[in-house]
């Protein structure tokens, strides 16, 4: 594989690092402040994404769409806090994790009421239809590089928020001393909530930029929840540093092995068998990095209190 | 001296007997009622039963939240399936390091299922139990996913369409076909995991478990070995799973890897909670509650998950003891 193809590929695993990095970003950030681990976070996701697909296919404008996805996320993830979530806070975690299991099983046969079984459609935007040159002579195709610009931005404007505003500072006590940020009469419920909705629009955001690159289908949702939490546990739980070093790693290693396991497995085997092995070994890599930095440090990339 | 057990517990043991009295009778009530095709259906709750047992054990007792059982399960089936496709085709289910052939001998194919299935979680087990609480529920999900990806990789097993399989497993010579032998061997390994189980979370072994979970610290200053102690516990429980899933590939006739998906670990764990968790019996009780409300809401409407979903969440909000509690009114667990 020449080095061309593998800038190529190298880019297209950071696409898939910044959603995951916007994923993972709300979900450690729900977990650090809260406590609270949300399976329902791939919901969010799946529900920004068919809502901002539908404002766009109604109005036309990609950006409306995008606006509408974000807030539709963020409006069901307030809800969600304001009417379950907060009853799960002194829960433990396996109570967490079915009813927001129950949550998924809703919001996947809702959307499939609403909107049908079928992927429903969403184009590139037509200001980034084209492709760019990066290197002259290796066109690139621009939406993706508006991707990968958006979840800078959104990352920088989590730092701006996280370390330069009270909010982010109350934030950030939360998560270390959530008992003495209550008692100096900070609203916690109304801090919780915020988070929540901060965390969703987010997931929307992810779910509404990845409808042009993959199906805007029902169960979306779980097949990035998964590989988020391989993030997070990579990148360390809590910790939103964390996210974002553990989602460019995840999305380079899975983009480049399945990039590059195809090529190698065509040597061995027929073309026809070929294609479905390399296509799902190429998903384990992931999987395999995950059990390699669990083994080396348990405790993820960039821990919490790090 | 002994001391006298609890009212609760007198009760689950004359409602675990009743329980069993009915399963045996069941096949004999259900062909003089006409009524024989319901068998396939007892059998498939009977291993999905086992399945929510085994997951207990590491669940219930232990307080480990395995969120990846369904890749236990899996494994199960597809070796069980796998040995009787390779038998069916008369080719090598393994040609390298060592030849293994195709086998439709129930008594090589069932240990084998779980021989496979508890290697993979003694494996997936040594990684995972590093680590605690959140971590483990999404590690044990992460991993289970990738079990999923690999079976898939698999050319020879069909890929997500699935395997076909042409024979059942054969028990001392004798064909495993028809609903009844089968349902005896589902009920015959059920009730030996029960038994088996109970009292080995009343022996040592389980009284270590139980503890490692209320308070772990406590346990290894007292020089118990908790995370080998673990280890043991979620490789059986994988073993064990794997058998169901054994039942299941032979029951079905048909393995596929959606008895490996996330999904299937989450029903798993419905069960375990639905049933009351910690009770062995309960998550058996739970299997039968799910799979029956699953084949009577999906006969009512395609959307039934929407009654399932908010369902479970009343069952996690307010139901906190489980089917098998309010049976033996057992005092509030936790």
């Amino acid at each position: 594989m020449d080095s061309l193809l593998l800038l190529e590929q190298a880019l297209n695993g950071l696409t898939l690092g910044v959603m995951l990095f916007l994923m993972a970003a709300g979900l450690t950030l729900i977990f650090g402040v809260m406590g609270v681990i949300n399976l329902a976070h791939g919901s969010l996701y799946m529900i920004g994404a068919f809502a901002g697909a539908t404002v766009t296919a109604r109005t036309g404008s990609f950006a409306l769409g995008m606006l509408a996805g974000m807030a539709a996320s963020a409006l069901v993830a307030l809800a969600l806090e304001l009417t379950l979530i907060r009853r799960l806070y002194a829960r433990d975690h396996l109570d967490q994790v079915l009813a927001t299991y129950a949550l998924i099983l809703i919001a996947n046969e809702s959307v499939k009421i609403v909107w049908g079984p079928q992927p429903i459609f969403l184009g590139t935007p037509e200001a980034f239809g084209g492709s760019v040159e990066i290197i002259p002579g290796v066109p690139y195709p621009a939406y993706r590089l508006a991707i990968i610009g958006t979840g800078l931005a959104a990352a920088a404007f989590l730092w701006w928020l996280i370390a330069r505003t009270r909010l982010g500072m109350l934030i950030r006590a939360g998560t270390t001393h959530r008992a003495i940020v209550q008692a100096l009469g900070v609203n916690i419920q109304a801090l919780f909530a915020l988070v929540f909705a901060i965390g969703g629009a987010l997931a929307g955001l992810a779910g509404m930029m990845a409808g042009p690159l993959l199906a805007v289908q029902v169960g979306m949702g779980e097949q990035i929840l998964i590989l988020t939490f391989v993030v997070v546990v990579v990148g360390g739980l809590g910790s939103v540093r964390g996210a974002m070093a553990g989602a460019v790693l995840v999305g380079l290693v899975d983009t480049l092995s399945r990039a590059v396991l195809p090529v190698a497995v065509r040597e061995v085997l027929p073309p026809s068998a070929a294609d479905q092995v390399a296509a799902n070994l190429g998903a384990v890599a992931v999987y395999l990095l995950m059990a390699v930095v669990l083994a080396i440090r348990p405790q993820g990339l960039v821990p919490r209190h790090a | 001296m002994r001391e006298p057990a609890p009212p609760h517990v007198r009760r689950g043991w004359i409602a675990a007997q009743a329980g069993l009295a009915v399963l045996v009778a069941a096949p004999f009530v259900l062909t003089a009622l006409d009524r024989a095709w319901l068998l396939p259906t007892l059998t498939r709750m009977l291993a999905y039963g086992l399945g929510a047992a085994a997951l207990d054990v590491v669940l219930g007792y232990g307080g480990l939240v395995s969120f990846g059982h369904g890749a236990f399960l899996g494994t199960g089936a597809y070796v069980a399936g796998a040995l009787i496709h390779h038998a069916g085709a008369a080719t090598p289910l393994l040609r390298w390091p060592v030849e293994i052939d195709g086998s439709l001998d129930a008594l090589i194919a069932f240990p084998a299922a779980a021989l496979a299935a508890g290697a993979l979680a003694f494996l997936i087990g040594a990684v995972s139990l590093r680590t605690r609480g959140v971590h483990f529920i999404m590690i044990t999900l992460a991993f289970a996913q990738m079990v999923y990806f690999l079976v898939l990789a698999i050319p020879e097993y069909g890929g997500t369409d699935g395997l076909m399989l042409p024979a059942r497993h054969r028990l001392f010579d004798l064909p495993l076909d028809g609903d009844q032998p089968l349902y005896w061997v589902a009920l015959v390994l059920l009730v030996g995991f029960l038994t088996i189980a109970q009292r080995s979370m009343e022996a040592r072994f389980g009284l270590a478990l139980r503890g490692a979970r209320q308070n772990e610290r406590r346990m290894r200053a007292l020089g118990y070995p908790v995370f080998r102690i673990r280890l043991v516990a979620f490789t059986i429980s994988g073993a064990v799973a794997g058998l169901a899933g054994a039942v299941l590939a032979n029951q079905a006739g048909f393995v596929s890897p959606d008895l490996l998906s996330w999904q299937r670990s989450g029903e798993l764990i419905i069960m375990v909670i639905l049933g009351g968790q910690g009770t062995l019996f309960g998550p058996v009780l739970g299997a039968f509650a799910l799979l029956l409300l699953e084949e009577e809401l999906s006969a009512v409407t395609e959307h039934w998950m929407l009654v399932l979903g908010p369902l479970l969440l009343a069952c996690v909000l307010f139901f906190r003891r489980g089917l098998w509690g309010q049976v033996v009114r057992a005092p509030a667990h936790g």
